[in-house]
């Protein structure tokens, strides 16, 4: 790279850091709800990936509508679309929970069969609902183009806003889990459950919100992808691989593993990406993970779980 | 030619005449020719219809792509059926999903084939799906109509690519973006499967070799891929003077949706790709594909009477919301190719159909207008670059002579 200037290095120092910046975000915002799920309730949701697609779905349905009625709601539709995916994921979520998932709870194998055959019909229900074929959502005007700071450096408009859903809701989700009571009965029934139990928590209860709320997370997370990326009946099976990496390499049951490997790993792919192929760079990541969980099972950040 | 084929060959030419007359005017009904004279290897072929069978991804996650492929083939066969089906027989058919698996591709290819015993399969969309068929097609001399633009490297007497080959889509473009936009340096870019990797191998011989320009870049990515911002950093570092693109499927959305993002716009940063049509553009979105360019044999803008025709036709069946990509519209010229192979063979026979279809020509008619069956089963069309404007539609900014395909290029 001899032949570049200093400022041309710089530039692309910064936007590289802020790429590897929004994969960080991607990674996070797909791995918080599977994470919580997983992690407090040891259930393997392999329906994540449509939860995501839903919410997406639902940000697509919100615009179908605000394009109808003009140019201001086209224009400040998102966040009522934000909403209303994480209300709908949640909704299913709670029913999945009440229907299927509590029935099934210590079967992992089963629960594991169980949710990826639910993933199936909900990837079969989008397409015959919405047609095979990819739909767009029309993007308000503030949320497309960059912000170009210099003549070299583009900030891409869609990652700050990423960005800032993702801190929003990181940041909501550790004051919910760590600074409030229904926190409190969660980590208890994540601990020991049937101590959690004997002190009087509604453990089903618990179990019931926690997954509805990882659904709706998953909901949050669509809805902020159609920013960067494609909807389709199967867009959420383009992310599940990753989210899983992501939350067992961090280690189950821990917050802040999550934290730290989504961050670990979007980095070292952005880098390698950048100095080499996008193949090379996913072969390379994924064989350091996979020697790392070798030498380490429980993953980077392991809590202390009676089991 | 002595006098004898001679008078024999112009007999045959004035009966077609008088019977393509009388079918266009109804007057009288041409006698339907037994069933023992057009058909002589047990297809399903009775006195009154011919079946055939269509192949392809009904579920899974070709189906994206596949749907329009169905739509077309049904279409022209309507057609065909209301002008008055084949040597007076209607067409039925039989769709079978090849549920985006290949050995599932396989199989159904098998129950059509021996089973239903059809005349001709239409279908396959992945190279992957054509390649697990590609035996039992042989096997059982099958006869199938593929339409996907593909790498070529491929030649079957069993099979018609009705798409374009490799060589046909990259040269004539490759040429045009170096003298028109003035690309001397390129940055080659593709998801990571035999298609993209076989067409930047030949776009790089072609840069390198013929055009004195530079290749400053040549990146794949798997496919499914959805980041794609360290490539925008790469590629912004290189300063390519055209980025020649084949990415594909879900990807497809989020690199378009990132450069956009990136400020990589069609004034900064010109784009040729070889994999975004209408059904592309429908997923992307308008806004962000609008400036770059694609070369293809076909967009839906195209000013051909018979294109619009078509157009017409396909929404009036499908909604006024429907979109044609290129691939699209070659699945519809399967059932027209085969049409007229069995009439000029007077005969539903793979071998017969074969043979008749050699060097056949439509001078119009084609909703993408010349065409010609070469040898080597490949069509003999034209290249169009298309700039996509803020309508989602193609505007023709360039048009080839026509290309003669070749599968197998020397030297690349």
């Amino acid at each position: 790279m001899g032949d570049f200037t200093a400022q041309e290095l710089t530039a692309i120092f910064v936007m590289q850091g802020f790429s590897g910046l929004s994969l960080f975000c991607v990674f996070l915002l797909m791995a918080l709800g599977l994470a919580i799920i997983f992690g407090q309730m040891g259930v393997i949701n392999m329906a994540h990936g449509e939860f995501l697609t839903l919410g997406a779905y639902i940000t697509y349905l919100v615009s179908y509508q605000a394009a109808e009625w003009g140019a201001t709601a086209l224009t400040w539709y998102f966040p009522v679309a934000i909403v209303a995916a994480f209300i709908g994921t949640f909704a299913l979520g709670y029913l999945v929970e009440r229907f299927m998932i509590r029935y099934l709870y210590n079967r992992p194998l089963d629960t594991l069969l169980a949710t990826w055959g639910l993933g199936l019909i909900l990837q079969q229900v989008f397409r015959s609902v919405f047609g095979p074929r990819e739909k767009t959502v029309t993007m308000p005007d503030w949320l497309l183009g960059s912000y170009r700071a210099t003549d070299m450096i583009d900030i891409p408009l869609n990652g700050l806003f990423i960005l800032v859903i993702t801190l929003v809701l990181t940041l909501a989700l550790f004051a919910l889990l760590y600074r409030s009571r229904w926190g409190i009965k969660v980590r208890a029934t994540t601990q020991n459950r049937s101590m959690a139990n004997a002190a009087g928590i509604n453990t089903d209860r618990v179990d019931r919100l926690t997954f509805a709320l990882g659904c709706g997370i998953a909901g949050v997370a669509g809805a902020a992808f159609t920013t960067i990326a494609s909807t389709g009946p199967t867009t959420g099976s383009l992310y599940i691989v990753d989210t899983f990496l992501v939350v067992v390499f961090g280690g189950a049951a821990s917050l802040l593993g999550t934290v730290v490997s989504a961050f670990g790993i979007a980095q070292s792919q952005s880098i390698l990406s950048f100095f080499w192929s996008g193949s090379m760079a996913k072969v390379f990541t994924l064989l350091t993970v996979v020697v790392i969980l070798m030498l380490r099972p429980q993953g980077l950040f392991a809590s202390k779980v009676r089991r | 030619m002595n006098l004898h084929t001679l008078s024999r060959s112009w007999l045959a030419g004035l009966t077609a005449v008088t019977l393509g007359a009388s079918a266009l005017f109804g007057t009288a009904h041409a006698a339907t020719p037994p069933t023992d004279e057009v058909m002589t290897t047990g297809l399903a072929v009775t006195d009154d219809t011919v079946k055939v069978g269509i192949l392809h991804s009904l579920t899974g996650t070709m189906a994206i792509s596949e749907t329009g492929s169905i739509q077309a083939e049904k279409l022209a066969i309507k057609q065909i059926n209301e002008q008055g089906g084949i040597l007076g027989r209607q067409i039925e058919y039989t769709v079978e999903d090849g549920a985006s698996d290949w050995p599932t591709f396989a199989e159904k290819a098998r129950k059509l084939l021996q089973g239903d015993k059809v005349a001709t399969v239409f279908g396959c969309w992945t190279s992957a799906s054509r390649k697990a068929v590609l035996p039992v097609f042989e096997q059982n001399n099958g006869l199938l109509y593929y339409p996907t633009f593909y790498e070529g490297l491929e030649q079957s007497k069993n099979v018609f690519y009705t798409g374009q080959e490799a060589t046909q889509q990259i040269l004539a473009a490759l040429n045009w973006a170096n003298e028109e936009l003035g690309a001397k340096s390129f940055y080659l870019v593709g998801s990571d499967y035999i298609w993209p990797r076989t067409s930047m191998k030949i776009a790089r011989t072609h840069i390198e070799k013929h055009l004195g320009g530079r290749v400053v870049g040549e990146d794949y990515y798997p496919l499914g891929n959805t980041q794609f911002g360290s490539l925008i950093n790469k590629i912004k570092l290189k300063r390519p003077d055209l980025v020649f693109a084949a990415v594909v499927g879900g990807s497809n959305v989020a690199w378009f949706k990132q450069l956009k993002a990136a400020g990589m716009t069609a004034d900064r940063m010109p784009m040729l790709t070889i994999s975004v049509t209408e059904d592309e553009v429908l997923g992307i979105g308008k806004q962000n594909v609008e400036g770059f360019y694609s070369s293809m044999k076909y967009f839906q803008s195209l000013d051909i009477p018979s294109n619009k025709e078509f157009v017409a036709a396909f929404k009036k069946e499908y909604g006024d919301d429907a979109v044609i990509g290129d691939v699209t519209e070659s699945a519809y010229l399967g059932p027209w190719l085969w049409k007229r192979a069995v009439e000029k063979a007077g005969s539903f026979d793979v071998d017969k159909v074969v043979a008749a279809s050699d060097n056949m020509e439509w001078k119009e008619g084609m909703p993408h207008g010349y065409t010609k069956v070469d040898p080597n089963h490949h069509l003999w069309m034209r290249t169009r670059i298309g700039q996509w404007g803020s309508d989602g539609q193609a505007k023709v900014v360039w048009e080839s002579d026509v290309i003669e395909p070749n599968p197998f290029p020397e030297g690349y």
